[in-house]
């Protein structure tokens, strides 16, 4: 067959050329990542090194009555066991600037190695150090530990009862109002946002459509498994490599938990194997730490798949109604929502971010929406991707699909004449900027998957379905250090972990800002102690954020150039011009390579660094459109057709734009029809294998067409807006949305299992 | 080839990417675990340790297989092709150049899997459909590209390879 080498299209609604942005090099780290050569966090070893792994607990909800580790310590080969007793005690301490500043240390301590209590299956109880990793797994069959097994709660409607068993005696709900609550229970926290009156909203609705979901929990999934190599010097120097987004937020948690001076912490971030929000915080690293000091040697330490899916941060489960009233020409008065999520086994759940996003496409003049953080015998959860967006999102654009077939109104009108737009009320946030959402609906009417009817099929039932999807982003701060070399290249230092293309994307607006080739610039994720502050690789905020480090960093530079010519050609800096890359003044001209030499001559060798902290993010928009056939003898869905359209503001690296579009699609299509945790009543994961965890495969999926829409960010200078995240909030309501076209059945849980699917039919039959 | 001696490892003569290769190892030990740890071969990676993902592939005595599940031992005498041999001094492998070019990677840690074994559906089959690529990648899990731009890249390649056949 012919091969089909076209690329995705880009609809711009802006007349900016560029002369790198927008183009399709190939990317500086793809040589080594095709040969093999790439080191990611367990490609490394060093002289001396022990192996080490981690004991957990078979019970999901237990007291811890005992350890005993003198068996396991008198094993030949084994150099170390510690348990939560080798952390120093956190007090009343607070978590610094990692990823959820602000929360009880004492939590995230007793997740590293379980402090008295467990509470999950798989919940970490003690550590070995050994010879090699086999001595290391034998020992931990030889740690002796005495639990007494206390009743698991599992999901947020049973936790949340009156008498549910209280999974962390000393919790008290902090209440929306800023109380807090007198008795203990499972609920860490409630919150509420109100825009206009919704009682009203709701009196004045033709129609209105009240509906409860529920949610499994699923996993990021990426493929690298969790690991960390930590070398503990006898003069407190700590070195950990690992696989993080953040390895600045590795080394506030390490100096957190360990109790450690910062600038004694040196992390280098390895190549990472995937990450999607669950490689945010520390799991391994305090571990490894602890056992190195405990030696002397340096310590590895790497998951395997069963410890990453017990054990690491899954995204939660849980509960999410959504109310939507209407007038009969399909104008929203008011909209209502509660959701509910899983904190996991300690306090912090995304539900917040879910809140905000429920009706984030929408311009209704009165909402109100209800957030709890609920604790249950689970891992304790983490982000994924848009996190919280996806369960909000879900519900709401399934509501609207149904108001849509009830008043026979064209979905596509509905969500146009609905649309949010720049001036209109955000939860919490500062009204909408320039957005997108009109020009993703109107570039998803004309695509060609909504332009062609769908293909019916004799005994088949097909369908299709359409849905919006929102996502904040995020800024936080970045810093890039970039250094001019004598032949005019640049050697750019940047401190955010590169999952997927992002040297690039930041080397690129550096090079569109000096006026060299993208080729030019070698861009180096660097460790802790060789750029600034930098945070973690998530909100889709590195080609935002670190990228506008890169393009100041770039000023920068270009400022102490032409400060270099104007002494050289003895004119004032301010006559120097600068334009596609070369400086001129009163006949004289140097390219920037030729300005290096000169300036190098006189020895100058600038040095442009920038840290910065943005706040005016774009927020982005899709909407995506998928076709399906459902058999409905098994109940499976195959996704037949799939088009995603998005607004990137201006797409900095458009083939890696579009990978993260196809790449959050499938994600989004694995958690609609497969994923999910499955436990048993007594808490205990039953799934935890690639096998019966099962993410989509090449065979599972067909190809992604994607629409890239251009509406530029005005809070960035290339109009950058974050593209990692928010493709994987519509898949499942565009799924959904299918199924009910379909075969008329409405789907209210995640994942659409063939099983689930199956029941609903015969319930509709 | 395998000669178990006293300290209870195993002595393996094999050959890797066209080298003759020795080492111990214990009976237990994986050929991922070999080629990682003893051999310094990382190209291989481990996703699941169980053959579920594909990201440890690696081609022995011509059969794609997940060296995650192979003993070291069975290495002994056979011919072991891994990631690192399928550049030839003389530059990438087409399938190498065209996941560059069409972008086929993200994170890049299932790359030399993928690499691997679609190098081995292309000798077995050099004009395949899309389907036929996404049935033989089937045993290699990627979370980051949604695979699109991976099976563009995999025919790509072979029409390539077919122009220059």
């Amino acid at each position: 067959m012919a091969v089909d080498t076209r690329v995705g299209q880009t609809i711009k609604h802006h007349d900016e050329e560029y002369k790198v942005i927008g183009t399709r090099p190939i990317r500086h780290d793809g040589l080594e990542k095709v040969t093999g050569e790439a080191r990611y966090g367990s490609d490394i070893n060093l002289p001396g090194q022990l192996h080490g792994k981690v004991l957990r607990s078979p019970h999901a909800h237990a007291r811890i009555v005992s350890i005993d580790t003198s068996r396991a310590e008198a094993l030949d080969g084994v150099r170390a066991v510690i348990t939560s007793a080798a952390f120093p005690d956190p007090g009343d301490k607070l978590t610094g600037g990692g990823e959820a500043p602000g929360l009880p240390l004492k939590f995230k301590s007793a997740n590293m190695l379980a402090r008295g209590k467990v509470h999950y299956h798989g919940h970490a109880i003690a550590a070995v150090a050994a010879a090699n990793p086999h001595v290391a797994a034998e020992a931990l069959k030889l740690i002796d530990v005495e639990y007494e097994v206390l009743d698991p709660v599992l999901e947020v409607w049973d936790a949340m009862k009156s008498d549910a068993p209280v999974i962390i005696e000393d919790l008290y709900t902090a209440r929306a109002d800023g109380t807090t609550a007198e008795e203990p229970s499972n609920v860490a926290a409630e919150m509420l946002y109100e825009v206009g009156d919704v009682d009203a909203g709701f009196a004045e609705a033709d129609l209105v459509v009240d509906r409860e979901f529920t949610f499994g929990v699923v996993h990021q999934g990426y493929i690298e498994t969790h690991n960390a190599t930590a070398h503990w010097l006898k003069d407190g120097h700590l070195h950990v490599w690992c696989s993080s987004q953040g390895a600045f937020t590795i080394r506030q948690e390490l100096a957190d938990l360990l109790d450690h001076p910062i600038t004694k912490i040196h992390v280098v971030p390895m190549e990472i194997g995937g990450g999607f929000g669950g490689k945010t915080t520390a799991y391994l690293e305090p571990l490894a730490a602890l056992l190195s000091r405990q030696t002397g040697h340096p310590v590895k330490m790497a998951m395997d798949r069963a410890d990453v899916l017990k054990a690491t941060g899954p995204t939660p489960g849980g509960y999410v109604r959504v109310k939507l009233g209407v007038t009969n020409d399909g104008m929203i008065t008011a909209g209502y929502a509660n959701l509910a999520f899983d904190a996991g086994g300690y306090p912090g759940s995304v539900v917040g971010a879910g809140c905000r996003c429920v009706f984030a496409p929408y311009n209704m003049p009165n909402a109100k929406v209800e957030g709890f953080d609920v604790v249950v015998n689970k891992p304790k959860t983490h982000a994924y991707r848009a996190p919280g967006a996806t369960h909000a999102e879900f519900a709401s654009e399934t509501v609207v699909d149904e108001i849509c077939r009830t008043l026979d109104i064209d979905p596509v009108k509905f969500r146009l004449q609905n649309s949010a737009k720049e001036g209109d009320w955000q939860l919490a946030m500062p009204p909408y900027p320039r957005i997108g959402h009109i020009e993703c609906m109107e570039a998803a009417r004309d695509s060609a998957q909504w332009q062609t009817p769908l293909e019916t099929a004799p005994g088949k039932k097909r369908g299709r379905g359409i849905a919006s999807g929102f996502w904040f982003n995020i800024g936080f701060t970045s810093s890039v250090t970039a250094k001019l070399n004598s032949d005019g290249s640049v050697t750019l230092l940047e401190g955010s972990t590169d999952i997927g293309g992002t040297r690039t994307s930041i080397a690129m607006q550096f090079a569109e800002t000096l006026g060299i080739a993208v080729e030019d610039v070698d861009p180096i994720v660097a460790d802790t102690d060789s750029v600034g502050q930098t945070d973690v690789t998530g909100g889709s905020r590195v080609t935002f954020a670190t990228g506008l480090a890169a393009h100041n960093a770039a000023n920068d530079m270009k400022d102490q150039i032409v400060e270099g010519l104007a002494n050289l050609w003895d004119v004032a800096a301010d006559s120097i011009s600068h334009a596609d890359g070369t400086f001129s003044a009163n006949g004289n001209s140097a390219t920037v390579g030729e300005a290096a030499g000169l300036l190098e001559e006189e020895g100058v060798f600038p040095i442009g660094k920038n840290t910065v902290t943005p706040t005016r993010e774009g927020g982005a928009f899709a909407v995506h459109i998928a076709d399906v056939e459902v058999d409905d003898e098994t109940g499976k869905v195959e996704v037949l057709r799939y088009t995603a359209v998005q607004d990137a503001g201006v797409a900095i690296y458009p083939p890696y734009v579009e990978g993260q579009m196809q790449g959050g699609v499938v994600q989004g299509v694995g958690w609609a029809l497969n994923e999910e945790y499955v436990y048993n009543d007594d808490g205990h994961l039953l799934n935890a294998s690639l096998l019966d965890y099962r993410m989509p495969t090449a065979l599972d999926v067909p190809n992604i067409e994607t629409i890239i829409v251009e509406v530029p960010n005005p809070g960035h200078p290339y109009g950058v807006r974050g593209v990692g995240e928010v493709p994987i909030v519509p898949p499942p309501a565009a799924v959904a949305n299918a199924i009910h076209d379909a075969t008329g059945v409405r789907m209210s849980h995640l994942p659409m299992s063939p099983a689930r699917v199956q029941a609903a039919l015969a319930d509709e039959a | 080839m395998a000669t178990e001696i006293q300290s209870g490892k195993v002595h393996v003569q094999t050959t890797i990417n066209g080298e003759s290769v020795d080492f111990l190892a214990e009976p237990r030990e994986s050929l991922l675990e070999v080629l990682r740890d003893n051999l310094g071969l990382t190209g291989a990676k481990e996703g699941c340790n169980n053959g579920n993902c594909g990201a440890c592939n690696v081609v022995m005595d011509g059969v794609l297989v997940n060296s995650c599940c192979v003993l070291s031992v069975e290495a002994a005498g056979a011919s072991i092709e891994t990631i690192e041999g399928v550049a030839s001094p003389e530059g990438l492998h087409p399938l190498q150049q065209s996941f560059l070019e069409n972008a086929a990677l993200q994170c890049g840690v299932c790359t030399p899997g993928f690499i691997v074994a679609a190098k081995a559906l292309l000798e077995e089959n050099p004009d395949p459909t899309e389907y036929e690529v996404r049935w033989w990648l089937a045993g290699n899990l990627c979370r980051c590209t949604g695979y699109d731009k991976i099976v563009r890249a995999v025919l790509d390649a072979a029409e390539r390879m077919r122009a220059e056949a």
